[in-house]
Order: C-alpha cells, then structure tokens, then sequence
C-alpha cells in the first residue's frame, strides 16, 4: 500500500478562480453568497417566484478572454459551464504538479465528480423546444453529459489512463476523491487527478430547489442557531495526487497526504439523513486512516470540515453523527463548514472543501465558518467561528464530509504533511 | 459574391475564428480543420440560416465550402416558394 499524497491544486469557484485567491477568501472568512439577477431569459414572469434570493456564483470565468482560463472554441460550443469550470480547475492542478511530465499518460487516472451535468444547456435547449418547437442543436447531447467535463480533460491533456465520473449527488466530489486515493494507494493508477465540477444554477434548477424548501432566505450558516437553509453554489476544485516516494524523489511539493476514506448508505430515505449512516462512513475513513499507519487516528483529528449545509435537519443529523462516530472526543474537535463561503455546489461541493481542508492543514490554520455569531448549542460542537484558529499541537488529521440526499455518505480523512 | 455564398463564408469563418478573407469557395474543410462535429455543427448552423433540411446523403459529400454554397442554392431552388422566400 502506497502512500498517497496531493502535490498539485486548481480550483474555480465563487470564492476565487485560482488556489492562491480561494486561500486568501477562505482565510479571510470573505464568502462568495451574494445576491442574484433575477431576471432569467425566457421566464414568463417578471417575478421568479423565489424565497429566497442569493447564491454563490462564480465571478469573472471567461474563458473567450482570459489566456489563463483559455478553451478552444471547439470546446466552448460543445460543452457547459460546469464541464469549463472543471477543465480549467484540473489543468490548474496538473500544471502545479507536474504531473504530465512525470507520469505516462496512460498511467494516470482523471476520476471527477459531477451530478447535475450539463443542466444550463439542457434547459436552454428545452426551453425552446417546447415553446417555439425550435430545432436543438446537435451539441446539446455533449453539453449535458455529465462526463463532459471528464472526456474534455483526458482529451486537452492527453491521458488515457482510468478516466470515469461520479454521479452520488452532494456527495461527488468526495466519493470521486476517495476512488482516486484508493487506486493510486493500491497501485492500480500511479498518479490522478480527481475532483468535482457543477454548474447548475438555472431558473428550473433554481425553482426546483425553492420548492423543497431547504434554500435560505438569508445566507447559509451552518450550525447556527439562526440557521434557515443551504444556499446554492457552483464551482469546481481538483487535486492531483500521486504516491509519497514519487513525489519525494521528483521533489514535488506536497501540500497534505490523503490517509482515509469511508463510503456509507443510510438506506433509508431519499431526502431524510439518518446519523448512523454519515457516523458509519466517518468510522470507516477513520479505521482506514489507522490501518494507513495514522494510530489512533481518531485521538489525532484536529479538525472537521463538516458537509454543513445549514439546513435546520442536515446540521442536527450531521452532529449527531460526529458524536456517535468520535465519541467523547467529539465535543472538542473544532468543526468548520465551507459552504458559509462558497455556497452547496452539489457534485462540486466535496472537492472544494477537499480543496479548503487540504489548505487547512497545509497552513495548520483553520478557517471559520462565515455568518455565523451563535451556535446551537444543542449540538455540542466547537464550531469555529469569528476567526481562525491555528490546529492544536499534536492533531494531525482532518475530516472531510459529504452526506448526499438518498443517504450516501463519503467522508475522506487527510493528513498534515511535514517532512 | 452573392449572398448565399457570403453569409457561408462568414459562418464558416466565424465557426474556426477566422478571418474572412481565409475562407475561400474552394477551400476545403480539411484545409480548415473541420472535423466531423464541426460539419454537424455547420449543417445545423446553415440548416436554421436558410430553413432548409440537407438530406444526409449531401451531407456526407460536401467536402468544401463551395460544396456548400452550391447545395443551399440547389435545396433552396427545389423548395416550395414560399420556403425558400423565408
């Protein structure tokens, strides 16, 4: 079993385009929800028939313009945004490791995470046909792939290694995570590059959310006592990763090591979670992370990046689970949430706060969640806020949570890096 | 140039982000790089321009931009009157 280690980073998200300004935001506790344009092209009413009315969308992605965020043309007529945002956050990453050069092309893996796919194009080209019988463009089919965003990184990169997407809702970008970090640690793929990418942010989807009634009507705030709701976000993070050894021997600089991950279904509601099955993967994650050679591997979690939705149910469940999986310990992990920054990006979501727990440990400094001045104190959790707060001596480790509607849970486990 | 053959060049220029002036009517689509999704692509753009349907036996032929030109000329000729004034 190899070690496995993160040496590259790439991101597009509503908190920054590049790791550099993602880390600054984060830091800052600068969050990325804001109001939106209600006006939506097509609509047959001025009026969106919204409760709520922010999300967290990307700023300043243009990828005509900017020679750093630069797709062929070829590629910007066949594909949406999310799979953009997910090309662009993945050549960020390989540019940073190296990857490319190192590795045979054949032998690197590109495993992401997407659920919703294409969803604005799909929408826009429905939206015609049904109300003026238009003709859909023969790029419809490849811009609402959800794999469209996978495809096109293999193809601008090269790689023909294992190339697959993950669609586990909430969840994918984690889970996507955790295949890669199994793989290269069991030598089936030497190195990969793996994360999420979503871009769903349309009326319908929009709409659609409105009416489970789970979105704010103010901002997302995880755990606090003032909650009201998730928010809804889009973006994409990604990670390459490759063995310890190799990434030592080409001096590559290693931002944090991957040391577990846990996979779980509650098997038993389609949007209610049940605590046992999130507590089930964050066991596993931390049993996996033991066997890695992190000994007590619970003793030596420092931080939590909690799934963290906001929404009134998520964040009880959530912290029930926290307790049930680490018991006494539990009260005293500082836990933090992401998506008081950057918003729910569904199948992006896990590899963006991959992406801010990895940066967590790297600086040993852990971000607060945003907005948020009281906890509930009926989940007995440190819930970090105000401020940041540097990771206790001795804790080394972090968990990353995601706990999808239908009940399937990924929770990955990482590690501080010091030589 | 008449108009037909004006509107396809700038539609096939605009497609490659090219000059006009590189479009020519004997300029073929390997020359330009078309490739397969780039002809469907194209076919739907001249298709929805000229509200015609190219038959895909004509599709499959049309290996220039002149081949091109020629085919919406003829389809627009072979069509009702009232289909090709629209």
């Amino acid at each position: 079993m190899k070690r496995v280690v993160v040496t590259g980073l790439g991101c597009i998200t509503p908190i920054g385009n590049t790791v550099e300004e993602f880390r600054e935001s984060m830091f800052a506790g600068r969050t990325g929800i804001a109001p939106f344009d209600t006006t939506f092209a097509g609509a047959l009413s001025p009026d969106p028939g919204l409760r709520f009315r922010t999300t967290a969308k990307v700023k300043g992605f243009d990828p005509v313009n900017n020679p750093a965020q630069h797709l062929a043309s070829g590629v910007i007529v066949s594909s949406d945004s999310s799979a953009q945002f997910g090309i662009v956050a993945a050549r960020q990453a390989a540019a940073e490791s190296g990857l490319l050069s190192h590795y045979d092309p054949a032998d690197i893996a590109i495993i992401t995470g997407c659920a919703c796919g294409g969803r604005a194009a799909d929408e826009e080209a429905n939206r015609h046909l049904y109300t003026r019988n238009a003709r859909v463009a023969p790029t419809a089919i490849l811009r609402t792939m959800a794999s469209s965003g996978t495809s096109s990184i293999a193809i601008e990169m090269g790689v023909t290694g294992q190339v697959l997407n993950v669609s586990t809702a909430c969840a994918s970008g984690t889970h996507a995570i955790g295949l890669a970090f199994q793989m290269v640690r069991a030598g089936i793929a030497p190195a990969a590059i793996t994360g999420g990418y979503e871009a769903a942010l349309t009326f319908g989807f929009l709409r659609a959310w409105d009416s489970m009634r789970v979105v704010s009507p103010t901002s997302c705030r995880p755990f606090a006592l003032d909650r009201d709701g998730m928010t809804l976000g889009e973006g994409s993070a990604m990670l390459a990763i490759e063995p310890l050894d190799a990434a030592l021997a080409r001096g590559a600089r290693i931002y944090a090591e991957i040391v577990g991950f846990g996979m779980s279904a509650d098997a038993h509601h389609i949007t209610q979670p049940r605590a046992e099955g999130a507590a089930l993967a964050m066991r596993r994650a931390l049993e996996d992370a033991a066997q890695s050679g992190a000994d007590d591997a619970a003793g030596r979690v420092g931080y939590i990046n909690a799934h963290g939705t906001g929404t009134p149910t998520n964040d009880a469940v959530e912290a029930a689970a926290i307790h049930q999986a680490l018991g006494e310990l539990a009260p005293h992990i500082p836990v933090g949430a992401s998506k008081s920054l950057t918003g729910h990006s569904i199948g992006a979501a896990g590899a963006i706060e991959a992406l801010a727990t990895v940066l967590a440990l790297d600086a040993a400094n852990l971000p607060y969640t945003a907005g948020v001045t009281e906890i509930d104190p009926a989940f007995n959790l440190d819930v970090i806020m105000g401020a940041t707060r540097p990771l206790a001596v001795g804790k080394d480790l972090a968990l990353s949570n995601s706990l999808a509607f239908g009940g399937l849970n990924a929770v990955l486990a990482l590690r501080r890096y010091t030589s | 140039m008449d108009d037909i053959e004006s509107r396809i060049i700038e539609l096939v220029a605009k497609s490659k982000n090219l000059p006009t002036s590189d479009v020519r009517m004997d300029t073929t689509f390997d020359e330009l790089q078309i490739d397969s999704l780039d002809k469907i692509n194209l076919s739907f753009a001249v298709e929805e321009m000229f509200s015609i349907e190219i038959p895909d036996e004509s599709l499959n032929s049309l290996k220039t931009v002149g081949d091109v030109v020629r085919g919406v000329e003829n389809l627009r000729a072979a069509a009702p009157p009232d289909a090709a004034a629209s």
